[in-house]
């Protein structure tokens, strides 16, 4: 049957059936499941790094299947992952840029209009070039460290390795602007300020395969089950294999992960602060410390106290807080300090602060105290989302560390992460407002010194100010203090906190222009002033880095919608619009007059480097060919040019081989290797003798993040959160993910499987609490805040069992922003923002 | 226009009228037939889709009467299956599976598939175990009768192990069917020693599975059909580990050195020794 | 005219007979008779023997394990349905086709079609107890009720008709196991008797339309050959199932109209024969006359 015969016949199928009959002789016609094309790549959605196999038709994604070689997920999915050949084909995928216009032309207050790609280039040159104009203007005769700019870059965890490095690199040198920070900020910052304070080096030390050497596992604020589905199944494998296997669980409500927990915890919110402290005293008092251990590899320090919650400086609490404006500090202190300091968090303190029963916190410390039981912690948004969140970190690797338990298989604090490339793009790459590529930071003269060197650029090209993180962009925008933004890759207007007295405000204010990179019409894109329509996960070559240090690659699978292109694409293009001298003073360029009169392009990419490897077909070992659409674009193998000189700085830091990277063409070929990469070896436990080259010679452990090898035990306190549940505002409102749908939903959402199958957000709610407000099930409720209110349905026998006081809202739906709600408080140390506790009363909508 | 054409015409239209009203009610009898086979009735190997069948079917009982085991009904007026279809019910007298597959041979119309030659290759229905409560296996008990009886046992019917978390030390031994083996014969339905319904049933394959999802794949179950990566096999990994340790890659992880590795070893090691011979001439517990 | 009612086929029977008088109709029941104790007792015969006569039923059967016979209307309908019936099927309707195109299509109804009795029956206890008027029906329904049944299997896609015809569910419950089709059979019989005379076979069926149609030159015939014996008894008529159709051959010498009953609708079930004492009417074949 001819393709046109086939279509002809299903549509006259379709009419019949529609009418109620069944016309003989015309039976659907089947497609043949003839020559698909398959090959590797990583999901699209969480940190798990779950490797597909993408299965080719016809220039277009017909199905797919988990890798059945892929170490992660041994080809199992979850029900996202299922369903990813359907996220590319939403029927309103944008594929025109789209200006805001009245008149035919550019006005902020005007209707979305199709515009080619050049008239929306031509108007950002436009506002960009008037912004760089002005910070040129105002920080002439400014040293690195105090310049400042109005140009700013929101990214993203799910942009490819290479995407993150292009942006990085065209606004830190090519723009002079450090106010670059990705949505990473919400979910992973408080890991990165934990693992940099504790060991000087981010992300964990340990991998996946402790699930199946571990003989405990503490959940701590993770709801692995829903969120992380596969690594789940592991651990749930290996407590229903393993001998005397036990998992706790701890969440300030019920969850699906408590349906394994031998130790289910429900605590109050704010209290894993006190009950941290707890466990850390009761091994010290029950003589659990690994003295040995202590003394060869800890150092203890005192933090500061009374830090603030993030908010912006004139709030009462940020004015009435001691030490706001140095959060980060910390001074040395004795073991003997510190078992002064932590022995007032005492069981019955603990019990008091947390409102668990003390036979659950004396089980959950002796798990930890018990020298013959291997123990991982794992943590998510609990942990990270929380004004207290770079401590939180902090206390778990105390406890870690006083044991000894760490750093080897089984043993060990993990913080899983939420993004695809949270780890691989924004930590590793360092698109964080305040880093540079490999554990390297901006403060630092030594670290700009040798980046500014492998990209071939003047020396104090890049500014020494950390930039504004993320939500401190939201707030710089509404106050006009950042002017021109870029958004790809991400939905903040659904995502950060206090959408109505922030993020929309920003985004609105009239002295900005905003552009919003989407392949759908997000809420972001419809608070923007342009939207370029982007191409999305297999419609460009790209590269992820899970949680566990596993980087993976993968090719370009189809081309994206005529009309869209890759953010890769964008950045670089856009680079060619400007001359160094658009955007440096001249002292910058007399420093390496060789640069002057070239563009970006040519500075940041054409650099000799990035250009390395010349245009080539794309083929596997298959013989099969793929596309390039970047490589035909810009002439060279873009992709491969921008890693290999990522990698210079991974390999050559003045940090070491710390986050050393194998070259681009390994990761072609394998499912994954996991860094440092050292000799083509990678390294599954970092730190340990034996599983890490890089230990120094003598050392059993090394911490070597610090110099002299050793990691910081902090004392740090339990402090109240800023908002608590009063007599107006009577309940705490915790906000999340379901898995079914990812992050705001702009991809799962446009799978009709998934809105099927979880079409609204519901607000989860303990029935005694509900038959308060004369609400039942199924109800619409008003969930009101002091900054904002939404409706949602009422759900009391959900998968979430929130106790008495507590609702749980998810924030996937875009018809329901519970971040028009939530408070923008920020842990003072990580900035980022604690989704999960304010307060806010429910009633009858 | 004389006055018989008119009283013709006339008659005609009412006629017309008439019968229509009369078609209408047995269209809609009709349609909803063809969407209530019960889901006990099982129609012979070979029948076509319900819907085909229901339009092929004479009502002629040919098959019936080729039926040596007297399997086979023909529905009579007034019960819920189509008037003069054949049926059976698995639970009373199940389809034996004859080799020659008489009761296709003897259908006059195609009704039941003459293509289907090898009655392995029947599907009546789909075994389902229903009622899982019921079934003594999902218990712990070792039963397993559905899976002894079955004709195409360990393709159509297999045993899955699982461990038994209440007395953990036991295993489960549970019948799982598959839909790719199982002819729907409802020997199992037939056998289950469970007082009256059956926890196991055969039902019409069309109830019993969904219509599948072309948009995703079994990746180790498409891997064994193209009997290899579909596409090019892992690069050879190698990891920084201490002395005594192995990596056991897409096996068991990590573990101790000369410890049996279950991965993909060819891919992981050029020979089953250690490159060190001290490592093999000291391994624990003997040769 | 004088009205006989039940007395129709009394000269007849003085003059022939009562056996004379009722000839056909005693073979006629034998036939309809044998037809179905064959198909009942195949089965245990089988059982003794191993041969099998005939199984399956009307719709379709194989007679000594060789034969096919199928009934061409279940077939077509099953074609309308969409669906193509292998050869057997076809071989099987080929030669019952040809039988009826010889014999004429609605010797099916008289001397097959168990309903006939039923309906034979009701005629004439309605004809006993003088039951008169009744629901007036065109005896063109049927073709209109043909066409619907085989616009409803294309519609369907199923055998619809089959779901209530009772010509088929009735020879099939009698064969199989009748289920509620007795009810069938009181309901046609009621309808016969109360409703209208000669409802079913004569205005509704849509079997006997179809096969009306199949064999509508049939080459054996009924011809009123002595019909200047007629002596206007009306006997014939009153029996005559389609009365309708006699008139023209038996009255029509003076507009030059053939003896012969040519109508698709006569069954050739030879009640005229046998209730006419003047022996108008015989049966003849058509070949002969066409010589």
């Amino acid at each position: 049957m001819k393709r046109r015969d086939f279509i002809k016949t299903n549509a006259v199928a379709a009419v019949a059936t529609a009418a109620g009959i069944s016309i003989p002789w015309v039976k659907t016609a089947e497609a043949k499941d003839t020559k698909i094309r398959w090959d590797k790549a990583p999901c699209r959605f969480c940190g798990t790094g779950c490797s597909v196999l993408v299965g080719t038709k016809d220039g277009r994604i017909v199905a797919t299947q988990g890798d059945p070689d892929a170490p992660v997920n041994r080809g199992l999915n979850c029900i996202k992952g299922y369903f990813l050949s359907k996220i590319m084909y939403g029927k309103d995928r944008l594929t025109t840029p789209l200006l805001r216009k009245k008149n035919g032309k550019y006005d902020k207050e005007g209707d979305f209009t199709p515009v080619s790609w050049d008239e929306a280039f031509d108007i950002m040159e436009e506002k960009w070039k008037a912004a760089l104009k002005k910070d040129m203007a105002s920080n002439k005769g400014k040293k690195p460290e105090e310049m400042t700019s109005t140009v700013g870059m929101f990214g993203s965890g799910q942009w490819t390795i290479f995407e993150g490095y292009a942006a990085s690199k065209l606004m830190k040198a090519g723009f002079r602007s450090n106010h670059i920070d990705p949505n990473a900020r919400h979910c992973m910052a408080s890991a990165v300020a934990g693992f940099i304070r504790t060991f000087g080096s981010d992300e964990p030390m340990g991998c996946y395969d402790d699930l199946e050497n571990a003989d405990a596992f503490v959940l701590w604020g993770s709801n692995m089950a829903e969120m992380h589905p596969i690594l789940w199944t592991r651990l749930t494998d290996r407590r229903l294999t393993g001998k005397d296997v036990k998992v706790a669980v701890l969440s300030t409500y019920e969850h699906r992960s408590f349906d394994l927990a031998d130790l289910p915890i429900v605590f109050n919110p704010q209290s894993d602060l006190a009950m941290l402290n707890y466990i850390a005293n009761y091994i010290i008092q029950n003589d659990a410390v690994n003295e040995d251990f202590v003394k060869k590899h800890v150092k203890f320090r005192r933090g500061v106290t009374d830090i603030g919650y993030g908010l912006r400086p004139d709030h009462p609490l940020e004015k009435a807080a001691k030490n706001a404006k140095k959060a980060k500090a910390s001074e040395p202190m004795s073991f003997e300090e510190y078992k002064e300091y932590v022995s007032e968090y005492t069981l019955d303190k603990a019990h008091e602060i947390s409102g668990v029963p003390k036979e659950s916190l004396e089980e959950l410390a002796k798990l930890y105290a018990d020298p013959k039981r291997k123990v991982v912690s794992y943590w998510t948004m609990g942990f990270n989302q929380h004004t207290r969140g770079s401590w939180a970190n902090n206390l778990m690797y105390n406890v870690h560390l006083l044991t000894g338990k760490i750093s080897e298989p089984g043993n060990g604090p993990f913080s899983l992460t939420g993004q695809p490339s949270a780890c691989g793009t924004a930590r590793e790459v360092g698109t964080f407002s305040h880093r540079l590529p490999a554990d390297l930071v901006v403060k630092k003269k030594k670290h700009r010194d040798f980046v500014e060197k492998v990209w071939r650029l003047p020396e104090g090209t890049i500014p020494g100010k950390p930039g504004y993180h993320a939500v401190l962009q939201n707030r710089m925008l509404k106050d006009g203090k950042l002017n021109v933004y870029w958004v790809q890759c991400n939905n903040n207007m659904q995502a950060a906190a206090n959408l109505n007295e922030e993020t929309y405000p920003g985004y609105r204010n009239p002295e900005n222009f905003i552009v919003v990179s989407d392949p759908y019409p997000t809420v972001t894109a419809m608070a923007a002033d342009l939207i370029l329509p982007t191409a999305m996960w297999t419609e460009k070559e790209g590269a992820y880095g899970n949680a566990e240090r596993r980087t993976q690659f993968w090719r370009q699978q189809v081309k994206a919608p005529e009309g869209a292109r890759s953010d890769l694409w964008q950045l670089v293009e856009f680079s060619k619009r400007f001359k160094v001298e658009d955007a440096w003073p001249a002292e910058l360029i007399a420093k390496q007059p060789e640069l002057a009169g070239k563009t970006l392009f040519e500075v940041l990419y054409k650099n000799g480097n990035v250009d390395k490897y010349p245009k080539q077909q794309v083929k596997d070992d298959r013989g099969n060919s793929y596309s390039n659409d970047e490589m035909d674009a810009f002439g060279f193998y873009l992709q491969k040019g921008l890693f290999e000189e990522y990698r210079d700085i991974t390999i050559n830091s003045p940090k070491g081989k710390v986050h050393a990277l194998a070259e681009f063409d390994a990761y072609h070929k394998a499912r994954g290797i996991r860094w440092p990469v050292i000799d083509g070896k990678e390294t599954l436990w970092r730190y340990r003798k034996g599983y890490d080259p890089q230990v120094r010679e003598g050392k059993e452990v090394d911490f070597y993040g610090h110099k002299d090898g050793t990691a910081n035990i902090f004392a740090l306190p339990y402090e109240q959160p800023p908002e608590m549940p009063d007599k107006d505002y009577d309940m705490w409102l915790c906000t999340g993910r379901v898995l079914e749908h990812w992050h705001s939903g702009s991809m799962t959402r446009r799978v009709p499987e998934l809105y099927r199958a979880v079409p609204d957000a519901v607000v989860f709610m303990h029935p005694d609490d509900a038959k308060k407000r004369g609400l039942q099930r199924g109800m619409a409720a008003k969930i009101i805040s002091r900054r904002g209110e939404i409706i949602a349905n009422v759900e009391t026998r959900g998968r979430n069992k929130p106790p008495v006081g507590l609702v749980f809202v998810p924030w996937f739906d875009a018809s329901r922003l519970i971040n028009k709600v939530t408070l923008d408080a920020t842990c003072p140390i990580s900035k980022e923002t604690d989704y999960k506790k304010c307060a806010i009363k429910i009633v009858k909508a | 226009m004389d006055k018989s054409r008119r009283k013709f015409l006339a008659e005609s239209v009412k006629t017309a009228s008439a019968v229509s009203l009369a078609a209408l009610g047995l269209g809609l009898y009709a349609r909803q037939s063809k969407a209530m086979l019960p889901a006990q009735a099982i129609r012979p190997p070979g029948a076509l889709d319900e819907a085909d069948f229901l339009g092929a079917c004479v009502r002629c009982g040919l098959c019936v009467r080729d039926c040596p085991y007297d399997t086979l009904h023909l529905a009579e007026l007034g019960s819920a299956i189509a008037t003069g279809t054949p049926y059976f019910v698995a639970r009373q007298t199940p389809c034996e599976m004859c080799e020659d597959i008489p009761c296709v041979v003897a259908c006059p119309t195609g009704a039941l598939n003459h293509q289907l030659t090898h009655i392995d290759d029947a599907r009546m229905g789909l075994a389902v175990v229903i009622d899982k409560e019921g079934c003594i296996a999902f218990q712990g008990l070792r039963c397993e009768v559905c899976y002894n009886v079955c004709p195409v046992r360990d393709k159509a019917i297999t045993l899955d192990t699982r461990h038994n978390r209440r007395t953990g030390m036991h295993a489960y031994q549970v019948p799982v069917v598959h839909s790719d083996a199982c002819t729907g014969c409802g020997k199992c339905e037939e056998a289950c020693i469970l007082e009256g319904e059956s926890a196991i049933k055969v039902i019409p394959s069309h109830l019993a599975k969904s219509g599948g999802s072309p948009h995703y794949r079994l990746g180790w179950k498409e891997k064994q059909r193209a009997g290899g990566s579909l596409v090019s096999p892992d690069a050879k990994h190698r990891f920084n580990l201490p002395e005594g340790m192995d990596y056991d890659y897409s096996g068991k992880g990590l573990i101790k050195k000369g410890e049996k590795k279950i991965g993909d070893s060819e891919r992981q090691e050029d020979s089953p020794f250690s490159s060190n011979p001290l490592d093999t001439l000291n391994r624990k517990g003997g040769l | 005219m004088k009205s006989k009612g039940i007395n129709a086929g009394a000269e007849a029977i003085v003059a022939k007979g009562w056996i004379g008088a009722h000839k056909w109709l005693i073979l006629r029941r034998l036939s309809q008779l044998s037809i179905l104790a064959l198909f009942i007792l195949s089965p245990w015969f089988a059982k003794l023997t191993e041969i099998w006569l005939i199984k399956g039923n009307l719709a379709s059967s194989l007679t000594l394990n060789t034969i096919p016979l199928t009934d061409p209307y279940v077939l077509l309908q099953s074609i309308v349905a969409g669906q193509s019936p292998i050869s057997t099927g076809f071989i099987g309707a080929l030669i019952v086709a040809c039988f009826y195109f010889v014999v004429g299509g609605r010797v099916y109804c008289s001397w097959v079609c168990p309903i006939n009795i039923v309906t034979d029956i009701a005629a004439w206890l309605r004809a006993k107890l003088k039951i008169k008027g009744g629901v007036v029906m065109t005896r063109n329904s049927r073709y209109w009720i043909l066409a619907f049944t085989l616009l409803l299997s294309f519609i369907t896609g199923t055998l619809a008709w089959e779901l209530i015809n009772p010509v088929s569910i009735v020879f099939r419950g009698l064969v199989f196991g009748i289920g509620l089709a007795w009810g069938m059979i009181l309901a046609i019989f009621l309808l016969d008797f109360a409703v209208s005379r000669r409802a079913w076979c004569g205005h509704l069926c849509p079997v006997g339309a179809f096969y009306s149609l199949l064999g509508h030159k049939p080459l054996i015939r009924v011809d009123a050959y002595q019909r200047e014996k007629c002596d206007d008894c009306m006997d014939c008529f009153l029996v005559c199932p389609e009365q309708q159709i006699i008139k023209q051959p038996l009255k029509g010498a003076a507009k030059g109209i053939s003896s012969v009953i040519t109508s698709s609708q006569c069954t050739n079930c030879g009640r005229c024969i046998d209730v006419c004492a003047e022996d108008v009417f015989r049966f003849q074949s058509y070949i002969k006359k066409l010589r």
